[in-house]
């Protein structure tokens, strides 16, 4: 009754998805997948290979349509939506750095891409003088000198200055959900780190709901307000507040092998 | 040996026709470089819409009393539905790319057949006030200067038109849907609608090229766009190889790209006249050309092949 008189930041009702049904590679991903967040809400999302993390931001974002159930963002329906029409409700930051960015493109192009995410495509000018102050200012905060380098094709970038590139274009315009996909899984701990450190920036400065898919449960503990936990395709675990501020990696652990039997050894999870 | 039975003065004289053809050619390069560039699809309509183009233009101006310049227009719109069908029979029929092309190709011929009623029609420049003949090169000077400074300028201006549209939002659009689709969608970027859109823009250029090709030659002909993709290839290819550093990071690099096409396209007659003049027979043509357009789209993979050993050595 009352996900009718609230509108969630999103809400997952009852999500099905099985890939190559009825053949020898049928998978079934998502599994009765129920999800609601509230506006603000920052989640991080941990689970073993095939648990469905990916595949659950895939669903939201509309790569594939499900075979069940209902996708609501902002208390807009979006299940039948196509996924660039989906677009202008998303931020995505995707694991590969290449994924994010066009890289025969400049910088400020890209930016003007993702700045016009979810309006028509007009026969103006792809990228306007003010604009590009404004891409310049933007660019600054991420100290990594590349408002000196606007017109730079963002093929030329490292791994860790595209993925910061696309954290900032993910937030030109404001997204109602922002779909972080093991956004630092492909870069070097320390680029991870400050790519950590930036998403986390860029959500609270801007009121982000965002949700985090990651292998390090000591970044899904430390990071956002929420925690849960996938296996199967459906969530066997959900913390928010003080209670998942004051877990530890042995619990997850524990809670992990409990639901799913299997040591966690055999997993790609990073302990440390 | 052979050398010496050959007569400069002949190679000269086949020069500034193949440096007419290469410059229409040229337009329907610019098609194949934003196809097979930009959009990262091997269009095969092309072979189909040049002769198309061609076949338009020429019942137009016979058929209707249409000018040869106001065809020319009725050519490119003609090419942008042909290059609109190869895109609904990819993005709404989920037909592969070069495969949908393919099948527009092959049904342009019949359409071609249709639209002239016999595989070759001929249009006469003492009739009709053509845009472009063959029969201008040969003539006095004025009508020389004329004939190229319109169609170097014509080119020009095609350029900057380009130039200035794949600037705009949807032109950037085009770009990002070639250059990395994930990306695009995750933007908002409808990618079907833009795929259309630049195989539209690209068959269009070829059609307007066809138009122009026909007039020059004095005839359309239903084989006239017969490995046309192989010739815009190779006018890229060339472009790119010889120019590739002087474009690179330059402001306005994209322009200059677009007439280093051209320019390859013109260099690409260049090498066809001298081979001839070398004797070779005519025959051999499309096979010299495709070996040659083999060898330069696998000298990058051979180099990165190649650097990898050495960095193995190490």
């Amino acid at each position: 009754m009352s996900g009718e008189m609230k509108n969630y930041a999103l809400e997952l009702k009852d999500i099905h998805k099985t890939f190559n049904p009825g053949t020898i590679n049928e998978k079934v991903a998502l599994n009765g997948l129920d999800l609601q967040l509230e506006e603000g809400d920052f989640v991080t999302i941990i689970g073993g290979n095939g648990a469905g993390k990916s595949t659950m931001l895939n669903a939201i974002a509309g790569v594939w349509p499900v075979d069940h159930g209902s996708i609501i963002i902002g208390g807009t329906d979006v299940t039948s939506l196509p996924e660039h029409r989906r677009a202008k409700f998303l931020g995505r930051v995707f694991q590969d750095p290449m994924t994010g960015t066009a890289a025969t493109m400049s910088i400020e192009e890209n930016m003007a891409l993702a700045a016009r995410r979810g309006k028509g495509r007009t026969l103006k000018w792809g990228v306007t003088k003010p604009e590009r102050e404004q891409y310049r200012e933007h660019l600054k905060m991420l100290n990594l000198g590349l408002e000196d380098r606007l017109t730079t094709k963002v093929g030329l970038l490292s791994g860790g200055q595209r993925q910061a590139v696309t954290l900032l274009m993910a937030s030109l315009q404001k997204p109602d959900l922002l779909l972080l996909d093991e956004h630092t899984a492909a870069l070097d701990p320390k680029t991870a780190a400050k790519v950590l450190e930036l998403s986390d920036e860029i959500i609270r400065e801007n009121h982000l709901t965002a949700m985090m898919v990651t292998h390090n449960m000591k970044d899904a503990i430390s990071h956002g307000n929420r925690l849960i936990m996938m296996h199967e395709g459906r969530i066997i675990y959900d913390v928010r507040g003080e209670e998942k501020k004051s877990l530890h990696v042995s619990d997850l652990m524990t809670k992990f092998e409990e639901v799913s039997g299997s040591e966690f050894a055999n997993d790609r999870m990073i302990l440390s | 040996m052979i050398l010496l039975a050959l007569n400069p003065l002949s190679l000269l004289r086949a020069m500034p026709g193949a440096c007419a053809q290469g410059l229409i050619w040229g337009i329907m390069a610019l098609g194949v470089y934003i196809t097979f560039r930009l959009l990262d699809f091997a269009d095969l309509t092309v072979d189909g819409t040049l002769a198309t183009g061609g076949a338009v233009a020429v019942m137009l101006i016979r058929g209707a009393g249409m000018e040869p310049w106001a065809a020319l227009i009725i050519a490119f719109a003609v090419g942008m539905l042909a290059g609109m069908v190869t895109g609904l029979l990819h993005t709404a029929l989920g037909i592969p790319g070069i495969l949908a092309s393919i099948l527009t190709q092959i049904s342009l011929y019949s359409v071609n057949l249709g639209i002239m009623g016999k595989s070759n029609q001929p249009i006469n420049v003492d009739q009709y006030r053509l845009v472009v003949s063959s029969r201008y090169i040969s003539g006095d000077a004025l009508l020389k200067f004329k004939f190229y400074g319109g169609v170097i300028i014509g080119c020009l201006i095609l350029v900057a038109i380009l130039y200035c549209y794949f600037g705009t939002e949807q032109g950037q659009a085009i770009r990002a849907t070639g250059c990395n689709m994930r990306m695009a969608k995750a933007q908002g970027i409808n990618t079907n609608f833009h795929t259309v859109l630049a195989l539209m823009i690209s068959n269009g250029l070829v059609g307007l090229c066809g138009g122009l090709y026909a007039q020059y030659q004095g005839s359309a002909d239903v084989n006239m766009g017969r490995g046309a993709i192989v010739i815009g290839l190779a006018a890229v290819i060339i472009g790119e190889v010889l120019f590739g550093k002087f474009c690179a990071g330059r402001k306005m690099a994209f322009a200059f790209t677009m007439v280093s096409v051209i320019i390859g396209a013109v260099i690409y007659y260049a090498v066809i006249a001298f081979v001839l003049w070398l004797k070779m027979p005519s025959d051999y043509l499309k096979l010299f050309s495709a070996i040659v357009v083999a060898i330069f789209l696998s000298i990058p993979y051979l180099k990165g092949k190649f650097s990898k050993k050495g960095a193995v050595k190490q």
